[in-house]
Protein backbone atom coordinates (compact mmCIF):
# COMPACT_ATOMS: atom_id res chain seq x y z
CA UNK A 1 0.00 0.00 0.00
CA UNK A 2 1.39 3.32 -0.96
CA UNK A 3 -0.50 6.30 0.39
CA UNK A 4 1.21 9.52 -0.54
CA UNK A 5 0.34 13.09 0.25
CA UNK A 6 0.93 14.72 -3.12
CA UNK A 7 0.25 18.32 -2.11
CA UNK A 8 -0.05 19.77 1.39
CA UNK A 9 -2.18 22.64 2.65
CA UNK A 10 0.23 25.45 1.82
CA UNK A 11 0.80 24.22 -1.74
CA UNK A 12 -2.93 23.75 -2.36
CA UNK A 13 -3.59 27.21 -0.98
CA UNK A 14 -1.06 28.76 -3.37
CA UNK A 15 -2.57 26.86 -6.30
CA UNK A 16 -6.03 28.17 -5.40
CA UNK A 17 -4.66 31.73 -5.32
CA UNK A 18 -3.22 31.22 -8.79
CA UNK A 19 -6.48 29.74 -10.12
CA UNK A 20 -8.49 32.61 -8.62
CA UNK A 21 -6.33 35.18 -10.36
CA UNK A 22 -6.75 33.32 -13.68
CA UNK A 23 -10.54 33.17 -13.34
CA UNK A 24 -11.15 36.69 -11.96
CA UNK A 25 -13.28 38.92 -14.20
CA UNK A 26 -15.99 41.57 -13.76
CA UNK A 27 -18.79 39.01 -13.31
CA UNK A 28 -17.88 35.41 -12.56
CA UNK A 29 -20.36 32.55 -12.74
CA UNK A 30 -18.92 29.68 -10.69
CA UNK A 31 -20.70 26.33 -10.69
CA UNK A 32 -19.20 23.70 -8.39
CA UNK A 33 -19.82 19.97 -8.74
CA UNK A 34 -20.85 18.29 -5.47
CA UNK A 35 -19.09 17.59 -3.26
CA UNK A 36 -15.41 18.33 -3.77
CA UNK A 37 -15.97 20.80 -6.59
CA UNK A 38 -18.37 22.82 -4.45
CA UNK A 39 -15.65 23.16 -1.79
CA UNK A 40 -13.11 24.28 -4.37
CA UNK A 41 -15.64 26.74 -5.82
CA UNK A 42 -16.22 28.14 -2.30
CA UNK A 43 -12.49 28.65 -1.84
CA UNK A 44 -12.18 30.34 -5.23
CA UNK A 45 -15.20 32.52 -4.47
CA UNK A 46 -13.59 33.80 -1.25
CA UNK A 47 -10.39 34.66 -3.06
CA UNK A 48 -12.05 36.32 -6.05
CA UNK A 49 -14.49 38.27 -3.88
CA UNK A 50 -11.58 39.59 -1.82
CA UNK A 51 -10.47 41.35 -5.01
CA UNK A 52 -13.87 43.05 -5.28
CA UNK A 53 -15.35 41.07 -8.16
CA UNK A 54 -18.97 39.98 -8.27
CA UNK A 55 -19.54 36.24 -8.02
CA UNK A 56 -22.61 34.21 -8.95
CA UNK A 57 -22.40 30.80 -7.27
CA UNK A 58 -24.23 27.59 -8.04
CA UNK A 59 -23.74 23.91 -7.34
CA UNK A 60 -24.64 20.84 -9.34
CA UNK A 61 -25.20 17.30 -8.18
CA UNK A 62 -24.70 15.17 -11.24
CA UNK A 63 -25.85 11.87 -9.71
CA UNK A 64 -28.96 11.73 -11.90
CA UNK A 65 -26.89 12.30 -15.03
CA UNK A 66 -24.29 9.62 -14.46
CA UNK A 67 -23.94 6.80 -16.99
CA UNK A 68 -23.45 4.09 -14.35
CA UNK A 69 -26.83 3.99 -12.54
CA UNK A 70 -27.20 0.31 -13.43
CA UNK A 71 -24.03 -0.66 -11.63
CA UNK A 72 -23.94 1.56 -8.56
CA UNK A 73 -27.54 2.71 -8.04
CA UNK A 74 -28.53 6.21 -7.02
CA UNK A 75 -26.15 8.01 -4.71
CA UNK A 76 -27.60 8.09 -1.19
CA UNK A 77 -26.10 11.50 -0.47
CA UNK A 78 -27.52 13.41 -3.37
CA UNK A 79 -27.89 17.10 -2.69
CA UNK A 80 -30.26 19.25 -4.70
CA UNK A 81 -28.62 21.19 -7.48
CA UNK A 82 -28.87 24.92 -6.86
CA UNK A 83 -28.45 27.40 -9.67
CA UNK A 84 -29.87 30.67 -8.33
CA UNK A 85 -29.23 32.56 -11.56
CA UNK A 86 -30.26 32.18 -15.19
CA UNK A 87 -27.34 30.60 -17.01
CA UNK A 88 -28.58 31.47 -20.50
CA UNK A 89 -26.04 33.61 -22.37
CA UNK A 90 -23.56 33.52 -19.46
CA UNK A 91 -19.92 32.46 -19.44
CA UNK A 92 -19.91 29.65 -16.92
CA UNK A 93 -16.95 28.26 -15.01
CA UNK A 94 -17.50 24.65 -14.05
CA UNK A 95 -15.41 23.76 -10.98
CA UNK A 96 -14.33 20.31 -9.79
CA UNK A 97 -11.64 19.03 -7.46
CA UNK A 98 -10.01 16.19 -9.42
CA UNK A 99 -10.30 15.69 -13.19
CA UNK A 100 -9.94 12.04 -14.20
CA UNK A 101 -11.95 10.23 -16.90
CA UNK A 102 -14.01 13.29 -17.86
CA UNK A 103 -17.31 11.46 -17.40
CA UNK A 104 -18.36 13.62 -14.45
CA UNK A 105 -17.73 16.74 -16.52
CA UNK A 106 -19.75 15.37 -19.42
CA UNK A 107 -22.64 14.66 -17.01
CA UNK A 108 -22.31 18.15 -15.51
CA UNK A 109 -22.47 19.74 -18.97
CA UNK A 110 -25.58 17.68 -19.77
CA UNK A 111 -27.19 18.94 -16.58
CA UNK A 112 -26.18 22.57 -17.24
CA UNK A 113 -27.87 22.45 -20.63
CA UNK A 114 -31.09 21.35 -18.94
CA UNK A 115 -31.09 24.70 -17.12
CA UNK A 116 -30.50 26.87 -20.18
CA UNK A 117 -28.06 27.68 -22.96
CA UNK A 118 -24.86 29.18 -21.60
CA UNK A 119 -22.69 31.34 -23.89
CA UNK A 120 -19.70 29.20 -22.95
CA UNK A 121 -18.60 26.65 -20.39
CA UNK A 122 -15.04 26.54 -19.12
CA UNK A 123 -13.56 24.06 -16.73
CA UNK A 124 -11.44 24.76 -13.66
CA UNK A 125 -10.04 21.85 -11.64
CA UNK A 126 -7.72 21.77 -8.68
CA UNK A 127 -5.89 18.70 -9.96
CA UNK A 128 -5.69 17.07 -13.37
CA UNK A 129 -4.62 13.46 -12.79
CA UNK A 130 -4.65 12.33 -16.44
CA UNK A 131 -6.42 9.16 -17.63
CA UNK A 132 -9.10 10.85 -19.72
CA UNK A 133 -11.67 8.70 -21.51
CA UNK A 134 -13.44 11.59 -23.23
CA UNK A 135 -12.20 14.59 -25.24
CA UNK A 136 -12.34 16.99 -22.29
CA UNK A 137 -9.60 19.23 -20.90
CA UNK A 138 -9.35 21.81 -18.13
CA UNK A 139 -9.07 25.49 -19.04
CA UNK A 140 -7.56 26.23 -15.67
CA UNK A 141 -5.93 23.83 -13.25
CA UNK A 142 -4.01 24.05 -10.01
CA UNK A 143 -1.83 20.98 -10.48
CA UNK A 144 -1.09 18.38 -13.09
CA UNK A 145 -0.09 14.95 -11.84
CA UNK A 146 -0.13 11.77 -13.92
CA UNK A 147 -1.45 9.20 -11.45
CA UNK A 148 -1.37 5.47 -12.29
CA UNK A 149 -4.74 3.87 -13.07
CA UNK A 150 -4.65 1.67 -9.95
CA UNK A 151 -4.59 4.70 -7.66
CA UNK A 152 -7.32 6.99 -6.39
CA UNK A 153 -6.48 10.65 -5.98
CA UNK A 154 -8.67 12.63 -3.61
CA UNK A 155 -8.93 16.04 -2.07
CA UNK A 156 -9.19 15.80 1.72
CA UNK A 157 -10.44 18.62 3.88
CA UNK A 158 -9.96 18.14 7.60
CA UNK A 159 -12.33 19.43 10.26
CA UNK A 160 -9.85 22.22 10.93
CA UNK A 161 -10.05 23.19 7.24
CA UNK A 162 -6.60 21.83 6.35
CA UNK A 163 -6.58 20.82 2.68
CA UNK A 164 -4.36 18.19 1.15
CA UNK A 165 -4.40 15.95 -1.92
CA UNK A 166 -3.70 12.29 -1.32
CA UNK A 167 -2.87 9.43 -3.66
CA UNK A 168 -3.86 5.97 -2.54
CA UNK A 169 -3.30 2.62 -4.16
CA UNK A 170 -6.65 0.79 -4.47
CA UNK A 171 -5.85 -2.40 -6.39
CA UNK B 1 -28.09 -0.72 3.40
CA UNK B 2 -30.01 -3.44 1.64
CA UNK B 3 -30.68 -2.71 -2.04
CA UNK B 4 -34.40 -2.72 -2.79
CA UNK B 5 -35.91 -5.08 -5.31
CA UNK B 6 -39.56 -4.22 -4.78
CA UNK B 7 -41.52 -1.68 -2.80
CA UNK B 8 -44.44 -3.49 -1.17
CA UNK B 9 -44.98 -1.39 1.90
CA UNK B 10 -43.53 0.47 4.83
CA UNK B 11 -43.57 -2.80 6.80
CA UNK B 12 -40.72 -4.19 4.65
CA UNK B 13 -38.50 -1.12 4.89
CA UNK B 14 -35.68 -0.52 7.33
CA UNK B 15 -35.65 2.94 8.92
CA UNK B 16 -32.46 3.70 6.93
CA UNK B 17 -34.20 2.75 3.69
CA UNK B 18 -37.09 5.11 4.48
CA UNK B 19 -34.65 7.93 5.18
CA UNK B 20 -32.70 7.11 2.03
CA UNK B 21 -35.82 7.33 -0.16
CA UNK B 22 -36.97 10.55 1.50
CA UNK B 23 -33.53 12.14 1.04
CA UNK B 24 -33.37 10.96 -2.55
CA UNK B 25 -36.84 12.43 -3.12
CA UNK B 26 -35.65 15.71 -1.67
CA UNK B 27 -32.96 15.98 -4.29
CA UNK B 28 -35.47 15.30 -7.07
CA UNK B 29 -37.74 18.23 -6.09
CA UNK B 30 -35.46 20.57 -7.96
CA UNK B 31 -35.85 18.82 -11.34
CA UNK B 32 -39.62 19.39 -11.16
CA UNK B 33 -39.12 23.13 -10.69
CA UNK B 34 -36.75 23.69 -13.58
CA UNK B 35 -37.89 25.13 -16.89
CA UNK B 36 -36.69 21.93 -18.57
CA UNK B 37 -38.12 19.13 -16.44
CA UNK B 38 -36.12 16.18 -17.67
CA UNK B 39 -33.11 14.22 -16.48
CA UNK B 40 -31.66 11.18 -18.24
CA UNK B 41 -31.49 8.95 -15.11
CA UNK B 42 -33.89 6.24 -16.31
CA UNK B 43 -33.25 6.39 -20.02
CA UNK B 44 -34.05 3.05 -21.64
CA UNK B 45 -36.17 1.81 -18.72
CA UNK B 46 -39.79 0.78 -19.19
CA UNK B 47 -42.39 1.39 -16.52
CA UNK B 48 -45.95 0.05 -16.64
CA UNK B 49 -48.62 1.59 -14.43
CA UNK B 50 -51.27 -1.05 -13.84
CA UNK B 51 -54.23 0.49 -12.04
CA UNK B 52 -57.22 -1.64 -11.08
CA UNK B 53 -58.67 1.16 -8.96
CA UNK B 54 -59.49 4.68 -10.06
CA UNK B 55 -56.76 7.16 -9.42
CA UNK B 56 -55.85 10.52 -10.85
CA UNK B 57 -53.09 11.90 -8.71
CA UNK B 58 -51.16 8.76 -7.92
CA UNK B 59 -51.20 7.58 -11.52
CA UNK B 60 -50.32 11.01 -12.92
CA UNK B 61 -47.63 11.32 -10.29
CA UNK B 62 -46.01 7.99 -11.22
CA UNK B 63 -46.35 8.79 -14.90
CA UNK B 64 -44.71 12.21 -14.55
CA UNK B 65 -42.00 10.80 -12.31
CA UNK B 66 -41.07 8.19 -14.90
CA UNK B 67 -41.29 10.55 -17.85
CA UNK B 68 -39.26 13.29 -16.20
CA UNK B 69 -36.50 10.76 -15.62
CA UNK B 70 -36.67 9.77 -19.32
CA UNK B 71 -38.23 6.33 -18.81
CA UNK B 72 -40.90 5.02 -21.17
CA UNK B 73 -44.18 4.91 -19.25
CA UNK B 74 -47.32 3.02 -20.18
CA UNK B 75 -50.61 3.33 -18.31
CA UNK B 76 -53.13 0.54 -18.10
CA UNK B 77 -56.37 0.94 -16.21
CA UNK B 78 -58.75 -1.86 -15.35
CA UNK B 79 -61.52 -0.49 -17.56
CA UNK B 80 -59.36 -0.82 -20.69
CA UNK B 81 -57.49 -3.97 -19.75
CA UNK B 82 -58.06 -7.57 -20.66
CA UNK B 83 -59.38 -8.07 -17.11
CA UNK B 84 -62.68 -6.91 -18.58
CA UNK B 85 -62.52 -9.84 -20.95
CA UNK B 86 -62.09 -12.27 -18.09
CA UNK B 87 -58.31 -12.53 -17.78
CA UNK B 88 -57.05 -13.30 -14.28
CA UNK B 89 -54.80 -10.94 -12.37
CA UNK B 90 -51.95 -13.43 -12.59
CA UNK B 91 -52.28 -13.81 -16.35
CA UNK B 92 -52.37 -10.03 -16.80
CA UNK B 93 -49.27 -9.74 -14.64
CA UNK B 94 -47.38 -12.48 -16.44
CA UNK B 95 -48.37 -11.13 -19.86
CA UNK B 96 -47.08 -7.69 -19.02
CA UNK B 97 -43.92 -9.09 -17.42
CA UNK B 98 -43.24 -11.06 -20.62
CA UNK B 99 -42.88 -7.71 -22.38
CA UNK B 100 -39.85 -7.11 -20.15
CA UNK B 101 -40.65 -3.91 -18.29
CA UNK B 102 -38.27 -2.89 -15.51
CA UNK B 103 -40.95 -1.72 -13.12
CA UNK B 104 -44.60 -2.59 -12.66
CA UNK B 105 -46.56 -0.08 -10.58
CA UNK B 106 -49.72 -1.68 -9.26
CA UNK B 107 -52.84 -0.43 -7.56
CA UNK B 108 -55.47 -2.98 -6.64
CA UNK B 109 -58.38 -3.16 -4.23
CA UNK B 110 -57.12 -6.41 -2.69
CA UNK B 111 -54.37 -6.39 -0.08
CA UNK B 112 -51.24 -8.33 -0.93
CA UNK B 113 -51.65 -8.10 -4.73
CA UNK B 114 -48.07 -6.93 -5.22
CA UNK B 115 -46.51 -9.65 -3.06
CA UNK B 116 -48.67 -12.23 -4.83
CA UNK B 117 -47.50 -11.15 -8.29
CA UNK B 118 -43.88 -10.79 -7.21
CA UNK B 119 -43.82 -14.50 -6.44
CA UNK B 120 -44.44 -15.27 -10.09
CA UNK B 121 -42.72 -12.44 -11.97
CA UNK B 122 -38.95 -12.53 -12.18
CA UNK B 123 -36.81 -9.58 -13.20
CA UNK B 124 -39.62 -7.09 -12.73
CA UNK B 125 -39.54 -4.66 -9.84
CA UNK B 126 -42.98 -4.14 -8.35
CA UNK B 127 -44.16 -0.95 -6.67
CA UNK B 128 -47.25 -0.92 -4.53
CA UNK B 129 -49.35 2.14 -5.40
CA UNK B 130 -52.04 1.15 -2.91
CA UNK B 131 -53.49 -2.30 -2.22
CA UNK B 132 -56.84 -2.46 -0.46
CA UNK B 133 -56.67 -1.29 3.14
CA UNK B 134 -53.15 -2.69 3.40
CA UNK B 135 -50.38 -0.22 2.45
CA UNK B 136 -49.68 2.85 0.35
CA UNK B 137 -45.94 3.37 0.87
CA UNK B 138 -45.28 6.17 -1.63
CA UNK B 139 -47.93 8.35 0.05
CA UNK B 140 -46.20 7.99 3.42
CA UNK B 141 -42.79 8.75 1.92
CA UNK B 142 -44.37 11.82 0.31
CA UNK B 143 -45.77 12.97 3.67
CA UNK B 144 -42.41 12.39 5.35
CA UNK B 145 -40.71 14.52 2.69
CA UNK B 146 -43.29 17.29 3.23
CA UNK B 147 -42.79 17.13 7.00
CA UNK B 148 -39.02 17.07 6.57
CA UNK B 149 -39.20 20.47 4.87
CA UNK B 150 -40.69 22.01 8.01
CA UNK B 151 -39.44 19.81 10.80
CA UNK B 152 -36.16 18.36 9.65
CA UNK B 153 -36.75 15.08 11.44
CA UNK B 154 -40.17 13.68 12.43
CA UNK B 155 -38.69 12.17 15.61
CA UNK B 156 -40.77 13.00 18.68
CA UNK B 157 -43.46 14.87 16.73
CA UNK B 158 -47.16 14.19 17.15
CA UNK B 159 -49.37 13.60 14.12
CA UNK B 160 -53.09 13.52 14.73
CA UNK B 161 -54.90 11.54 12.06
CA UNK B 162 -58.62 11.96 11.73
CA UNK B 163 -61.25 10.11 9.76
CA UNK B 164 -61.91 6.73 8.28
CA UNK B 165 -58.97 4.89 9.85
CA UNK B 166 -60.50 1.46 9.28
CA UNK B 167 -60.54 1.64 5.48
CA UNK B 168 -57.38 3.69 5.14
CA UNK B 169 -54.16 2.18 3.83
CA UNK B 170 -52.55 5.58 4.41
CA UNK B 171 -53.39 5.33 8.11
CA UNK B 172 -52.00 1.83 8.39
CA UNK B 173 -48.76 2.67 6.59
CA UNK B 174 -48.31 5.77 8.75
CA UNK B 175 -48.76 3.77 11.95
CA UNK B 176 -46.03 1.40 10.78
CA UNK B 177 -43.73 4.27 9.78
CA UNK B 178 -44.31 6.04 13.11
CA UNK B 179 -42.94 3.05 15.01
CA UNK B 180 -39.88 2.85 12.77
CA UNK B 181 -39.05 6.55 12.77
CA UNK B 182 -40.10 7.45 16.29
CA UNK B 183 -43.01 9.83 15.87
CA UNK B 184 -46.28 9.57 17.74
CA UNK B 185 -49.61 8.96 16.03
CA UNK B 186 -52.96 9.92 17.48
CA UNK B 187 -55.93 8.47 15.68
CA UNK B 188 -59.30 10.16 15.96
CA UNK B 189 -62.51 8.60 14.71
CA UNK B 190 -65.89 7.38 15.84
CA UNK B 191 -65.74 3.74 16.91
CA UNK B 192 -67.46 2.70 13.70
CA UNK B 193 -64.47 3.94 11.68
CA UNK B 194 -61.75 2.37 13.83
CA UNK B 195 -60.51 -1.18 13.40
CA UNK B 196 -60.48 -3.47 16.41
CA UNK B 197 -57.39 -3.47 18.63
CA UNK B 198 -55.80 -0.50 16.90
CA UNK B 199 -53.84 0.18 20.11
CA UNK B 200 -51.53 -2.63 19.04
CA UNK B 201 -49.90 -0.20 16.64
CA UNK B 202 -48.73 1.92 19.56
CA UNK B 203 -50.95 4.90 18.81
CA UNK B 204 -53.13 6.99 21.06
CA UNK B 205 -56.84 6.54 20.34
CA UNK B 206 -59.39 9.34 20.66
CA UNK B 207 -63.06 9.54 19.87
CA UNK B 208 -63.22 13.25 20.67
CA UNK B 209 -61.39 15.40 18.10
CA UNK B 210 -61.11 18.42 20.43
CA UNK B 211 -59.37 16.37 23.13
CA UNK B 212 -56.74 15.16 20.65
CA UNK B 213 -55.81 18.59 19.29
CA UNK B 214 -53.62 20.19 21.99
CA UNK B 215 -49.99 19.26 21.41
CA UNK B 216 -50.47 18.11 17.82
CA UNK B 217 -47.67 19.11 15.48
CA UNK B 218 -49.65 18.11 12.41
CA UNK B 219 -53.28 17.33 11.73
CA UNK B 220 -53.74 14.73 9.04
CA UNK B 221 -57.26 14.60 7.63
CA UNK B 222 -58.43 11.50 5.79
CA UNK B 223 -61.07 11.58 3.11
CA UNK B 224 -64.48 10.34 4.12
CA UNK B 225 -65.05 7.67 1.54
CA UNK B 226 -68.70 8.60 1.12
CA UNK B 227 -69.16 6.08 -1.67
CA UNK B 228 -68.40 3.29 0.78
CA UNK B 229 -70.03 4.62 3.90
CA UNK B 230 -73.50 6.04 3.32
CA UNK B 231 -75.28 2.70 3.39
CA UNK B 232 -73.03 1.31 6.12
CA UNK B 233 -74.39 3.57 8.86
CA UNK B 234 -70.92 4.44 10.19
CA UNK B 235 -72.15 7.91 11.10
CA UNK B 236 -75.58 9.52 10.93
CA UNK B 237 -74.97 12.30 8.39
CA UNK B 238 -72.27 14.24 6.61
CA UNK B 239 -73.26 17.38 8.54
CA UNK B 240 -72.96 15.66 11.86
CA UNK B 241 -69.60 14.19 10.85
CA UNK B 242 -68.34 17.64 9.93
CA UNK B 243 -69.47 19.01 13.27
CA UNK B 244 -67.71 16.28 15.24
CA UNK B 245 -64.68 15.37 13.08
CA UNK B 246 -64.27 18.13 10.49
CA UNK B 247 -61.25 20.42 10.71
CA UNK B 248 -62.34 24.05 10.98
CA UNK B 249 -60.57 27.25 11.96
CA UNK B 250 -61.40 26.95 15.67
CA UNK B 251 -59.98 23.46 15.86
CA UNK B 252 -56.91 24.46 13.90
CA UNK B 253 -56.27 27.22 16.48
CA UNK B 254 -56.60 24.69 19.29
CA UNK B 255 -53.88 22.59 17.69
CA UNK B 256 -51.45 25.48 17.96
CA UNK B 257 -49.84 28.12 15.78
CA UNK B 258 -47.31 25.94 13.99
CA UNK B 259 -49.57 22.96 13.28
CA UNK B 260 -49.45 21.66 9.72
CA UNK B 261 -52.53 20.45 7.89
CA UNK B 262 -52.09 17.42 5.66
CA UNK B 263 -54.50 15.50 3.46
CA UNK B 264 -53.72 12.72 1.00
CA UNK B 265 -56.44 13.96 -1.35
CA UNK B 266 -58.88 14.17 -2.92
CA UNK B 267 -60.39 16.58 -0.37
CA UNK B 268 -64.10 16.75 0.37
CA UNK B 269 -64.49 20.38 1.32
CA UNK B 270 -67.14 20.87 3.97
CA UNK B 271 -66.95 17.21 5.04
CA UNK B 272 -63.62 16.42 6.71
CA UNK B 273 -62.07 19.81 6.10
CA UNK B 274 -63.54 23.33 5.98
CA UNK B 275 -62.74 25.36 2.89
CA UNK B 276 -60.94 28.18 4.70
CA UNK B 277 -58.65 25.67 6.45
CA UNK B 278 -57.93 23.85 3.20
CA UNK B 279 -56.80 27.15 1.66
CA UNK B 280 -54.96 28.48 4.73
CA UNK B 281 -51.20 28.88 5.06
CA UNK B 282 -51.20 25.88 7.41
CA UNK B 283 -52.33 23.62 4.62
CA UNK B 284 -49.53 21.63 2.99
CA UNK B 285 -51.84 19.69 0.72
CA UNK B 286 -50.41 21.03 -2.53
CA UNK B 287 -46.86 20.60 -1.25
CA UNK B 288 -47.75 16.96 -0.68
CA UNK B 289 -48.82 16.65 -4.29
CA UNK B 290 -45.62 18.28 -5.52
CA UNK B 291 -43.43 16.10 -3.33
CA UNK B 292 -45.35 13.04 -4.50
CA UNK B 293 -43.76 13.33 -7.93
CA UNK B 294 -40.27 13.70 -6.42
CA UNK B 295 -40.75 10.69 -4.14
CA UNK B 296 -41.97 8.51 -6.98
CA UNK B 297 -38.92 9.55 -8.99
CA UNK B 298 -36.78 8.45 -6.05
CA UNK B 299 -38.57 5.11 -5.75
CA UNK B 300 -38.26 4.38 -9.47
CA UNK B 301 -34.59 5.37 -9.52
CA UNK B 302 -33.84 3.27 -6.44
CA UNK B 303 -35.52 0.20 -7.94
CA UNK B 304 -33.92 0.59 -11.37
CA UNK B 305 -30.41 1.26 -10.11
CA UNK B 306 -27.77 -0.83 -8.43
CA UNK B 307 -28.98 -4.13 -9.85
CA UNK B 308 -25.56 -5.59 -10.34
CA UNK B 309 -25.29 -5.94 -6.60
CA UNK B 310 -26.26 -9.41 -5.51
CA UNK B 311 -29.73 -9.57 -4.02
CA UNK B 312 -30.00 -11.45 -0.82
CA UNK B 313 -33.31 -13.25 -1.16
CA UNK B 314 -33.50 -14.18 2.49
CA UNK B 315 -33.14 -10.58 3.58
CA UNK B 316 -36.38 -9.67 1.85
CA UNK B 317 -38.23 -11.05 4.84
CA UNK B 318 -41.14 -12.24 2.77
CA UNK B 319 -44.19 -13.70 4.40
CA UNK B 320 -45.67 -16.92 3.15
CA UNK B 321 -48.36 -16.86 0.50
CA UNK B 322 -50.77 -18.41 2.95
CA UNK B 323 -50.31 -15.57 5.44
CA UNK B 324 -50.83 -13.02 2.72
CA UNK B 325 -53.98 -14.71 1.49
CA UNK B 326 -55.35 -14.54 5.00
CA UNK B 327 -54.44 -10.87 5.16
CA UNK B 328 -56.19 -10.28 1.88
CA UNK B 329 -59.35 -12.00 3.08
CA UNK B 330 -59.38 -9.98 6.27
CA UNK B 331 -58.81 -6.76 4.43
CA UNK B 332 -61.83 -7.46 2.24
CA UNK B 333 -63.87 -7.63 5.39
CA UNK B 334 -62.48 -4.31 6.55
CA UNK B 335 -60.24 -5.89 9.16
CA UNK B 336 -56.52 -5.53 9.50
CA UNK B 337 -53.96 -8.25 9.75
Amino acid sequence: MTDTILFDHATVSMALDQMASNIAAADVYLVGIHRGGAKVADALQQRIQADGHHIYRGNLDISFYRDDLDTIGPNPEVRPSELPFDISGKHIWLVDDVLYTGRTIRAAMDELFDYGRPASIRLAVLLDRGGRQLPIRADCHGFEHMAPANCSVDLHISTTNQWHIEQRQVK
Amino acid sequence: MQAMQHLFGIADLEPEQIEYLVNLGHSFIDINRRPLKKAPTLRGKTIINLFFENSTRTRTSFELAGKRLSADVINISASTSATKKGETLLDTGMTLAAMQPHVLVIRHSVAGTCEFLADYLDNTAIVNAGDGAHEHPTQILTDLLTLKQTWGSPKGKVITMVGDIAHSRVARSHLLAAKKLGYQMRVVAPKTLLPAEIERYGCEVYHDFDAALPGSDAVYMLRVQTERLTDNCCFPSIREYHEAYGLNRTRLKAAGEGALVLHPGPMNRGVEIATDVADSVHSHVLAQVEHGVAIRMAVLAALCGGHEQAHDEAARKRRTKRAMEEDAMQSKEGLWP
